[in-house]
């Protein structure tokens, strides 16, 4: 029997180069600011904040299966209650992280809420607590409405420190969220999270805990998105309601990932690389941009739903950020046993992520 | 006080009428169309369009405006939603929130920022009142609206209840495939289904535009308004969204009582409330909770 077990691999040849390759890039981005002009250094520092939103859309989506249109509620309680904490006193970049983390605890009793509700009364219940706490923050007096105001304590350090910490700051958040999803993918929770994807039916019925594993994947994503909103307030400073609550931000998640691969680890990241690069081409035609966008997404959703990174996992096996795991039939088995063969490979077709 | 609450009960009216179309969508189709609002908006600017351009007053130009509504609803059915249900429940939430956007920003490429309104294509009625005992006086254009939203729900009641094609879309909503055992035909009842809630679509667009101003991206808030009202409503029959539309009127109207900013927030904190209590009081909508029980006969 142990001849013809099938081998169970947690990534390949591939993926091996790509672990190295990751770290090599990482290092490579930490130094750039050196050799950066400082428009480009603030065009890397929006590519990671995508990266970021990308990412945590995604880890809600297409791990969760929970598809909200209201994320933008956490991109801009990241901003708004940075400015509160700055306000009260401390030091602008310490309140970006507490903030977030205040984000992170606020979805906990939304959570409570909202995970009670199914595929599209979850997208648009999220969307009226977005619009609903649009309004609130407009309530507070130091916004002053739609108006709005700036995280002015930003301004004693001067242009360069800023634009270069806030830089590092968007690269070290954007790698540790990743890791975080990373392992939480690989680990044991990881085989939750992609049971619940394939079928939440089944996977609770072997005793998986879809409700718990639900919501820690939607406080991350708030947490996330969170990290995400209170770094774009340190690179534009100035906060308009109006802007950070715009359903808009959830677009550009939805295009992101939905292009990139839905479901899949590096799915979101090529998703944000290629959103970036639209951005930076197309960005300036304004309306016809955001009409593109919108008319990509549809398409990709009716046409290629797996995105082009799942299509190409897909069609030839790639793997560079191996989450999963994948079974090969033995060496030997496909001239000596045909059933075994069978077996393998429709584990294999079936293993994603 | 009286004033407000007759006020409220018929600006209820519109709001029942744009969620109709959404919770009936839903119960055939178990689809949310995240494009429901734009395209109401879609339905106003034709009717703006209509009237500034050729004069053609906003009633008269329902009789172009609806059926064209009827052909977009099929045709999203056929091109768009059937293909994207395939794919799972979630893909649809994707294809219609991209559809949205796409809406939204042709809209706004072709006419601007601008906020318009059909009010002044409509004459005397969009001023016009009649005084009630009380001293009340009620808006004739709400009254009518109210009507109009009575008459749109009787009607579809009537139409599923006592047709052939009504008990087939009734037998699609309950069990596609084994209404299509005993020989009706899904994808048809689905299309007529999408193309009616696409007619109702365009009666609310065109009443958005007379009672208030719209501009391309109003879709969002009408989304909105009709996601609540139908979720307020309950899993009743369709006389259900009348009284989830008067309810959350009444809450916009105490809401602007309370703080002028409140309009809006009213509104939102009577959905959370009434979600809150539907959840923890039927444990669950297990079937999902803009399901109407469209067999129940009112």
């Amino acid at each position: 029997m142990s001849a013809v077990s099938p081998i169970i691999e947690r990534g390949t040849a591939a993926s091996r180069v790509a672990g190295t390759g990751v770290a090599a890039i990482i290092v490579l981005l930490a130094i750039a600011p050196q050799f950066l002009s400082a428009g480009a250094v603030d065009r890397m520092t929006a590519l990671f904040i995508y990266v970021i939103l990308a990412a945590m859309w995604n880890a809600l989506a297409g791990f969760g299966g929970l598809v909200s249109v209201g994320q933008q509620v956490f991109f801009g309680l990241g901003a708004y209650f940075a400015i509160r904490l700055a306000n009260a006193g401390l030091n602008p970049f310490i309140s970006l992280f507490v903030s977030a983390v205040i984000v992170g605890m606020v979805s906990w009793p939304i959570s409570l809420f909202m995970l009670r509700l199914k595929n599209g009364e979850f997208a648009i219940g999220m969307w009226v607590i977005a619009a609903l706490t649009h309004l609130l923050v407009n309530l507070d007096r130091l916004i002053q409405g739609e108006t709005g105001t700036s995280l002015i304590s930003l301004n004693v350090y001067d242009a360069s420190t800023r634009r270069v910490t806030v830089y590092w700051l968007a690269l070290a958040a954007m790698t540790a969220l990743l890791a975080i999803l990373f392992g939480l993918l690989r680990g044991s929770t990881g085989a939750a999270i992609r049971a619940i994807r394939d079928n939440e039916d089944a996977a609770a019925s072997v005793g998986v805990r879809v409700t718990g594993t639900k919501r820690l994947l939607f406080v991350l994503a708030a947490f996330g998105i969170g990290v995400a909103g209170a770094l774009w307030l340190a690179t534009a400073i100035t906060f308009q309601p109006k802007t950070y609550f715009s359903v808009q931000w959830t677009a550009y998640m939805v295009f992101m990932v939905l292009v990139g691969g839905i479901g899949t680890f590096e799915g979101a990241i090529l998703g944000a690389l290629l959103f970036f690069l639209i951005e930076t081409w197309f960005g300036s035609t304004g309306v016809w941009y955001l009409v593109g966008l919108g008319a990509t997404a549809l398409v990709f959703s009716l046409l290629l739903p797996r995105g082009l990174w799942g299509t190409l996992e897909e069609r030839l096996g790639w793997r560079l950020l191996s989450v999963g795991y994948r079974v090969k039939p033995p060496v030997n088995a496909m001239d000596t046993t045909g059933e075994i063969t069978s077996l393998g490979q429709t584990t294999t077709s079936r293993e994603k992520a | 006080m009286s004033n407000q609450i007759v006020q409220g009960i018929l600006l209820g009216g519109y709001y029942a009428l744009i969620a109709c179309g959404l919770s009936f969508m839903f119960s055939v189709m178990r689809i949310i169309n995240l494009a429901h609002g734009s395209l109401a908006v879609l339905s106003a600017f034709a009717l703006w369009l209509l009237a500034s351009r050729f004069h053609i007053s906003p009633f008269l130009g329902l009789i172009i405006v609806l059926p064209l509504m009827a052909a977009i609803g099929w045709a999203l059915q056929r091109f768009l939603l059937e293909r994207s249900a395939r794919g799972g429940a979630l893909l649809p939430i994707l294809t219609t929130f991209g559809l949205a956007i796409v809406i939204d920003n042709l809209l706004f490429e072709q006419f601007g920022a601008d906020t318009r309104s059909l009010a002044p294509f409509i004459g005397s009625l969009s001023y016009d009142s009649w005084e009630w005992p009380g001293g009340i006086y009620v808006g004739k254009l709400a009254v009518v609206i109210f009507v109009a939203a009575v008459v749109l729900l009787g009607g579809l009641q009537l139409f599923l209840t006592r047709t052939g094609l009504g008990r087939s879309i009734r037998a699609t909503s309950e069990d596609p495939d084994t209404a299509g055992l005993v020989g009706v035909d899904a994808r048809r009842a689905n299309a007529i289904a999408a193309a009616i809630a696409m007619v109702s679509v365009g009666l609310a667009g065109a009443f958005l535009g007379m009672r208030a101003t719209f501009d391309p991206y109003a879709g969002a808030t009408q989304l909105l308004f009709a996601f609540e009202a139908a979720v307020i409503g309950g899993a009743g029959s369709l006389w259900g969204t009348l009284i989830g539309g008067i309810i959350l009127a009444l809450a916009q109207t105490l809401g602007a009582k309370v703080h002028p900013q409140g309009f809006l927030i009213g509104g939102h904190v009577a959905f959370l409330i009434v979600l809150f209590i539907r959840l923890y009081m039927s444990g669950l909508g297990l079937r999902g909770l803009l399901r109407l029980s469209m067999g129940k006969t009112s």
